[in-house]
């Protein structure tokens, strides 16, 4: 909804010839839903920021969001959101804080004094404000969505550990849901670290992978096979009897992968095939 | 027949996060219905399965989770329905090893070997509806 332009220049006349009185109702009111998690001081800084810039928007001529006047105004309110997502707040509660503003103005406008031009000048406003609230309402959404991409990018790190079981022996433990993402980097991990220790046996432990389907196996299994392109040797451990039995039935079948019930099967089976073939060296040496 | 059924729980599909909310919500639904823990596990993979497929090659859709009971057992009855393009030929897509795909071709057909019973509706252009039942011992 654009404003006219006597409509906007009004707003922003009354914005600054009642600026400290709206800005202390503003503060006042966008910070009573809060209840206490924000102090009436720091919201009111928040506030008087935007009381602030929605002048300077509206002195430039500003009739909506759009309008290159409002580019300050914008980033004010983007600031505003993110800060709030961030700090566990709501998007009603963010978007309150905006709304608030309305009763504020309410405050200052004798619509009855004034009249219908008066009425109608607080509902052109009323709409800006909702165009503003809305605006926050999205850019809440954003930074959120941004906060929990970070978060997941965050877990694929720490839910991937490679970790040396003894010498020449690594291993992967999974943990979770092995998803295609996830899948890329425990194969990457595995493959560097191999290379790293120069370890001939990798074991790959799936007791926390709660189900094995299809698409896990399938993962697991090409991991195996880059393993062995790179000469290392892989072992499947964690197969509990019911996951065993899952697999026979869905008719997955590992070929000649060595599987162990356990991660400890799993390492005396890796030390007990290397030191046979350090034996066999020492033999042929 | 599938007897008696309680209250369905939808779960919607639509991205690889809703596959793990359905695998979730089953194994709920399979434990409340004391089905022991193969059986469980049984139930879970079909169901992953199924909702993979549901999400790669219907396009999405959802899944129904609900308990049944025959008068002499329990039971989970999940039903997935998308409205992709359906499956042209059904004994090609329930052969082992086939795949349209890049999967291992395993998981249609592994999903019916999984449950107890396995009821497939589908018509080219008109989507797929699978319904599959995994009873208590």
């Amino acid at each position: 909804m654009a404003l006219k332009a006597e409509q906007s220049e009004r707003l922003g006349k009354l914005l600054a010839e009642r600026a400290e009185k709206i800005a202390k109702r503003w503060a006042e009111i966008a910070a009573a839903p809060l209840k206490g998690r924000l102090t009436v001081a720091e919201s009111g800084r928040q506030t008087a920021e935007l009381q602030a810039q929605l002048q300077k928007a509206l002195a430039d001529g500003a009739a909506d969001l759009r309008s290159a006047q409002t580019t300050e105004l914008r980033a004010v309110l983007t600031e505003l959101s993110r800060g709030r997502a961030r700090q566990g707040f709501t998007a009603s509660e963010t978007a309150t804080s905006i709304f608030a503003l309305k009763a504020a103005l309410y405050d200052v406008v004798d619509v009855e004094k004034g009249g219908e031009s008066a009425l109608r000048d607080y509902v052109a406003w009323s709409l800006f404000i909702d165009e503003l609230g809305l605006f926050t309402f999205e850019a809440f959404a954003r930074a959120r969505e941004h906060i929990i991409t970070e978060q997941t990018e965050q877990l694929l790190e720490l839910s991937t550990p490679v970790v040396k079981l003894w010498d020449g022996v690594v291993a992967v433990p999974l943990v979770g849901t092995l998803d295609s993402a996830r899948a890329q980097v425990v194969m990457e991990r595995l493959l560097q670290a191999l290379v790293d220790t120069g370890s001939p046996y990798a074991i790959i432990d799936i007791t926390g992978v709660p189900a094995v389907d299809t698409q896990v196996a399938q993962h697991v299994l090409k991991t195996v096979m880059a393993a062995r392109l790179m000469g290392a040797e892989c072992i499947i451990s964690g197969i509990r009897p019911q996951i065993a039995q899952t697999i026979v039935t869905l008719g997955i079948e590992f070929g000649d992968i060595a599987t162990k019930a356990t991660l400890a099967d799993a390492l005396r089976h890796a030390i007990r095939r290397g030191a046979a073939a350090a034996r066999a060296a020492n033999r042929e040496a | 027949m599938t007897g008696a059924e309680g209250e369905a729980q939808v779960q919607a599909i639509g991205s690889d996060e809703d596959v793990v909310r359905v695998r979730q919500l089953v194994r709920t639904v399979a434990v409340a219905a004391k089905l022991s823990l193969v059986d469980q596990t049984k139930v879970v993979t079909a169901a992953s399965e199924l909702a993979r497929n549901t999400l790669v090659y219907g396009g999405g859709g959802q899944a129904a989770v609900s308990t049944v009971d025959n008068g002499q057992r329990r039971g989970v009855r999940v039903v997935f329905s998308d409205s992709g393009p359906g499956i042209a030929d059904l004994d090609l897509a329930l052969t082992d090893g086939y795949t349209s795909g890049g999967g291992l071709g395993l998981g249609l057909s592994g999903a019916r070997r999984l449950c107890d019973e396995f009821e497939l509706d589908t018509a080219v252009g008109a989507g797929t509806t699978i319904a599959v039942v995994k009873w208590a011992r």
